[in-house]
């Protein structure tokens, strides 16, 4: 059952969210500019072939990377191929439910992909076992444990980290020695969303709920725009667009280093 | 100093001598927790004040409710329990005609509501005629543990009484675990906050009291 | 098995290192984290809540409603998301082993939620699902009996053993997997598979019970630990 979106906010919270936001002050005290506290573990789990998990303020996400072998593509005969998917699950919010990934869950893995597809993140031409016959797919899931908004970043940032130090299991298809996933510089994700006309980064669920639109989008190590989503009912104007973009330039380069530490 | 916290299944005291009060339980000539908390047995009962969990509606709380649905002739209330509690028009202080209850109070207002009666099914109604019954239209809302609500208010409403003269705000701390704040200067709020936040945290300490009034320049 | 000792240095009757954390996440009510062998599990609790839709409510009690969960990168090869009937079955022995414990008649009409999320699987993850739910369920305040804890033993090359690994579990001739109210020692769940002789059986059961005794003390640390602060001056 859907959750009519009044009923998860008061109209006190509102106002109350809405006259901060005409100061330029958020609820939680940061700045428009602002991330909450970013944490990244890598390699924490024993089954993936990478794993990490990240938190952003409260909100906690598991990534997982699982390669299998399969198939190439016709048209890519000497490429490999990768598979996101993200589950919402019942233990992170109380309003999730269990049971099939519902729109929102395959909209989040589905921008995920994106970033990481369109940076060629992974070096798909090295997936390559067989021309034709037999490369890696790759597999990266994730798994949300606590939602307090922003999940597109801290999936992004989550499956990122799990690429990062993933490993290709060739031992376990007895095809010689595993070796590290080929990756080059990963996709970082910055998602902002505005209410009262007020835009800002990393939103939290208070944010979130009341928010009119989001944006989010996925930069290069150049500082190139690989992926773009823009979601919910509200508009932004193309200047706004462009300053969102400058302002993830910098959020970007800082994302980049805790994830290279 | 610390207090000692038991958990489900800890003895908590001898049938015996005692009987079993709020969050206790009897077997055989034993008295048992049934919740994590903290053993309270100076009367005749043994009750565990509760560290944890939802809020447990009772008769004469004084909630913050959220209206969730409106019907003809009543309205649905989140009160944060586990069960949304009616209002009907019967309970409120004007005169609503039937179907005419959106007029008054739409979904996502705020109120401050009394518990007036809850049955054996948890069917709950709660009423807008008390004396602190009202609806919000101003401040903020924040959601603390509802078993914290008795360190936030203290004993005699002392940690009360601490933080409305240190910050200066408006606070009214409902039994279901939500705070209505309400004050004029930001620095002044984002410190009740803070505040608020400490003595959730650190609630089955003692010297709360001491270390709220410290922090807040007393 | 060599010289009584198992293939991970064990002896027979040694459990593997456990880590319990209480109260780890923030939205839930209550929860924990568990670390046991090669286990990791993240268990939460939402509730008590009105029961959705209102046809399943029961106007007695509450109902416990446990989902037991392994993402897809937590065994060898990838699992595809979702229940299959294995972790059905799992989510129905594990809510009706908490139900035992649970006083749900103070809750009519409520659900208490439980999910149970297995992040890395290295065999006992339903032992390890439950004693990771039960202080889940004690951190949210839910009112129980008693504190349930699981240990599973079993047999290895003819040998009683506490506590399978997946080698142990595969290669191995039974799994008897429990959860106890450890103040009565009531059974809340049994299940077994392979072949034991009767004797087996009660060398068996007897060092499970051991074992979820000594996971419990673990437990109740953990939940300790969080409400557990400074000295006071």
């Amino acid at each position: 059952m859907e959750i009519p979106e009044v009923k998860r906010v008061s109209a006190v919270k509102r106002d109350y969210l809405a006259r901060l936001a005409k100061e330029g002050k958020r609820p939680d005290g940061r700045e428009p500019d602002e991330y909450r506290p970013i944490k990244i573990e890598k390699n924490i789990l024993r089954n993936a072939e990478g794993s990490a998990r990240v938190r952003i303020g409260n909100t906690m996400v598991m990534a997982g990377v699982k390669a299998d072998i399969g198939e190439p593509y016709p048209d890519s005969p000497e490429e490999g191929a990768m598979s996101t998917s993200a589950e919402l699950p019942p233990i992170a919010s109380p309003e999730f439910e269990s049971g099939p990934p519902k729109p929102d869950a395959i909209e989040l893995a589905r921008v995920v992909d994106r970033g990481i597809r369109e940076s060629g993140y992974i070096d798909m031409s090295k997936l390559c076992i067989e021309p034709g016959e037999k490369v890696w797919i790759v597999f990266i899931d994730l798994h949300v444990l606590d939602y307090d908004g922003n999940l597109f970043d801290a999936c992004s940032l989550a499956a990122s980290a799990a690429l990062q130090n993933a490993v290709l299991p060739y031992e376990k298809f007895d095809l010689g020695e595993n070796k590290p996933l080929p990756v080059t510089s990963p996709p970082i994700s910055c998602t902002f969303v505005k209410y009262e006309d007020f835009i800002v980064v990393d939103p939290s669920l208070d944010e979130e709920q009341i928010a009119q639109a989001r944006f989010t989008v996925a930069l290069d190590k150049e500082g190139n725009i690989r992926a773009i989503q823009k979601g919910l009912k509200g508009t932004f104007t193309i200047q706004e667009i462009k300053n969102i973009i400058n302002r993830a330039q910098i959020h970007a380069r800082n994302i980049r280093k805790l994830l290279e530490e | 100093m610390m207090r000692k916290i038991v958990l489900p299944g800890s003895v908590v005291g001898d049938a015996k001598e005692k009987l079993p009060g709020r969050g206790v339980f009897k077997e055989g000539d034993k008295l048992y927790a049934s919740r994590l908390g903290i053993v309270s047995d100076k009367g005749r009962y043994v009750n565990i004040i509760p560290l944890s969990g939802v809020y447990d509606p009772s008769i004469g709380d004084n909630v913050i409710g959220v209206v969730q649905e409106a019907f003809k002739n009543a309205w649905l209330i989140d009160i944060n329990a586990p069960y949304p509690a009616f209002l009907g028009v019967d309970n409120v202080p004007w005169r609503v005609d039937y179907g005419e209850t959106t007029k008054y109070l739409k979904i996502g207002d705020v109120l401050i509501v009394s518990i007036v009666s809850v049955d054996e099914a948890r069917n709950i109604d709660v009423s807008m005629k008390c004396k602190a019954c009202r609806k919000i239209d101003e401040g903020l809302i924040i959601d603390i543990q509802p078993s914290k609500v008795p360190r936030v208010i203290g004993k005699n409403s002392s940690m009360l009484s601490v933080l409305k003269k240190y910050t200066g705000c408006w606070i009214f701390v409902g039994q279901n675990g939500r705070i209505w704040i309400k004050g004029k200067d930001e620095e002044k709020i984002k410190l009740l906050i803070k505040a608020i936040r400490k003595i959730e945290k650190e609630a089955h300490t003692t010297g709360l009291t001491e270390r709220i009034t410290k922090m807040l320049g007393g | 098995m060599k010289d009584g000792i198992r293939i991970d240095g064990r002896k027979p009757d040694e459990l593997r290192p456990i880590k319990i954390e209480a109260g780890v996440l923030y939205r839930a009510d209550g929860s924990c984290y568990l670390e046991w062998g090669g286990n990791k599990i993240m268990a939460a609790v939402y509730g008590p809540r009105e029961a959705m839709p209102r046809h399943i409510q029961d106007p007695t009690k509450a109902i416990v409603n446990a989902r037991y969960n392994m993402v897809p990168f937590s065994v060898e090869d990838r699992k595809r998301p979702g229940p299959d009937r294995r972790s059905v079955e799992i989510s129905k022995v594990t809510s009706e082993a908490l139900e035992g414990v649970i006083f749900t008649e103070l809750f009519p009409r409520a659900t208490i939620d439980v999910c149970i999320e297995v992040l890395d699987a290295e065999a006992g993850t339903r032992c390890a699902g439950i004693t990771a739910a039960a202080v889940a369920l004690a951190d949210a305040g839910i009112p129980m009996r008693d504190l349930p804890v699981a240990c599973a033993a079993g047999k290895v090359d003819g040998t009683v053993v506490l506590d399978l690994t997946s080698d142990e579990d595969k290669e191995g001739d039974a799994d008897l997997p429990i959860a106890i109210a450890p103040r009565t020692e009531e059974i809340l769940l049994m299940q077994m598979d392979g072949h034991m002789t009767p004797a087996e059986f009660d060398e068996a059961v007897e060092l499970a019970i051991k074992g979820c005794r000594e996971v419990s003390k673990l437990q109740r640390e953990a939940l300790m630990n969080k409400y557990k602060t400074f000295e006071v001056e």
